[in-house]
């Protein structure tokens, strides 16, 4: 084997002894007290207010009206940090928009046929299926598992089946941008409505209704919307450009 | 050997991709291996965090008509909730990565890292 191969592997188990020392300062697998971690101030809704039982369908107007635990942790308590992550997402795919752009277009594509018969015949009958179920995850983030994320994922794979299935399919990457800068500005405009009513960015400023319904929690489900429009959009248009590169 | 495995499928397996990851990192020649490497930690680095949260006969964290009350056992909430940003921001270095390597195989011709120059092992 080579010098560099003999050393890196020296290097790593050497960072292997430490890596499993440190799992001595965790309780074991399964052993996580919850009641020590400020998890179970996410779980029973208590962060501000007093401590009392939530109940599926039945508790009105709680500090956080979702009933998905994660999504009112990730948009709700800490929505700030879900500012920051959209952020970088639209830096990326800017990003590589910049660096992919050609002035000239290419003669020759990807591709020099269609698909077969079956991906093509196929992806007409999945398309629109793939963005419904996309709509549907995100739509419902707060009752469900699911959120604007894992739709938004779900919808750009919907449009990279239409990039394997056609020869010559192009995206409108205008139309993608402005969709994508309007659910930006939405995200931050709900922020700064909740600071000027309620004195804090991004503070929940609609009522949290009934735990379990559909129209409940406040401004999370508008959030997740935007954000699933978003990272729809900015996915398919980096598999556009990477395409079209 | 079943309880070993209960005990260190999670930890264990985590750091084992994370090493795997990083061995490819630092040995591998073709710049797409080394950024498949790159994936390979980040993947373990998520499974790690989230298997840390979990609790031995715990729920989802979701209320439902079933599990209908929040004073039962619930599995930890917050490291799912931060592994959510973690893989986006994955998938968002990976794509910009590629890109990069994409126009550096236009301008070499080549995507072996010791035949490019200013990339010398």
């Amino acid at each position: 084997m080579k010098a560099r191969n003999i050393i890196s592997l020296i290097l790593i188990i050497f960072l292997a002894y430490f890596l499993f020392q440190a799992l001595n300062l965790v309780p074991g697998f399964g052993m996580a007290n919850i009641e020590e971690r400020t998890a179970t101030h996410y779980i029973n809704k208590d962060v501000n207010s007093k401590k009392e039982e939530i109940k599926f369908n039945e508790s009105k107007n709680p500090e956080s009206g979702s009933a998905n635990m994660v999504t009112s942790v990730v948009v709700n308590y800490r929505s700030f940090d879900t500012l920051g992550e959209v952020t970088v997402l639209f830096i990326a795919a800017t990003g590589i928009g910049a660096i992919l752009f050609r002035k000239r277009k290419k003669e020759k594509t990807m591709m020099d046929e269609d698909g077969s018969l079956i991906l093509v015949t196929g992806v007409k009958i999945l398309f629109p299926l793939l963005l419904l179920l996309g709509t549907y995850i995100f739509v419902h983030g707060h009752l469900t598992p699911g959120g604007g994320f894992q739709g938004g994922a779900v919808i750009a794979t919907a449009f990279l089946l239409m990039f394997l299935a056609k020869k010559n399919y192009k995206l409108d990457n205008s139309k993608f941008k402005l969709i994508e800068g309007i659910a930006g500005i939405t995200f931050v405009g709900l922020g700064l409505i909740g600071l000027a009513t309620k004195g804090y960015f991004l503070m929940n400023f609609l009522n949290n209704g009934v735990i379990g319904s559909s129209f409940s929690s406040g401004i999370i489900p508008i959030i997740y919307i935007a954000i699933g429009f978003k990272v729809g959009a900015e996915l398919a248009g980096i598999i556009s450009n990477l395409v079209e590169a | 050997m079943k309880e070993f495995l209960t005990n260190w499928a999670f930890f264990g397996g985590s750091i084992l991709l994370i090493l795997i990851g990083l061995y490819g990192v630092l040995t591998r020649k073709n710049l797409i291996k080394i950024i498949i490497g790159l994936s390979l930690m980040d993947t373990g680095v998520n499974t790690l965090l989230v298997s840390l949260g979990y609790v031995n006969g715990g729920k989802a964290p979701i209320l439902t008509s079933i599990v209908s009350s929040s004073t039962e056992k619930f599995v930890d909430p917050v490291p799912q909730a931060l592994v959510l940003t973690a893989i986006v921001i994955g998938v968002a270095v990976l794509a910009l990565a590629l890109s990069i390597v994409m126009k550096v195989y236009e301008k070499n011709q080549t995507l072996d890292i010791s035949k490019i120059r200013g990339l010398k092992w």
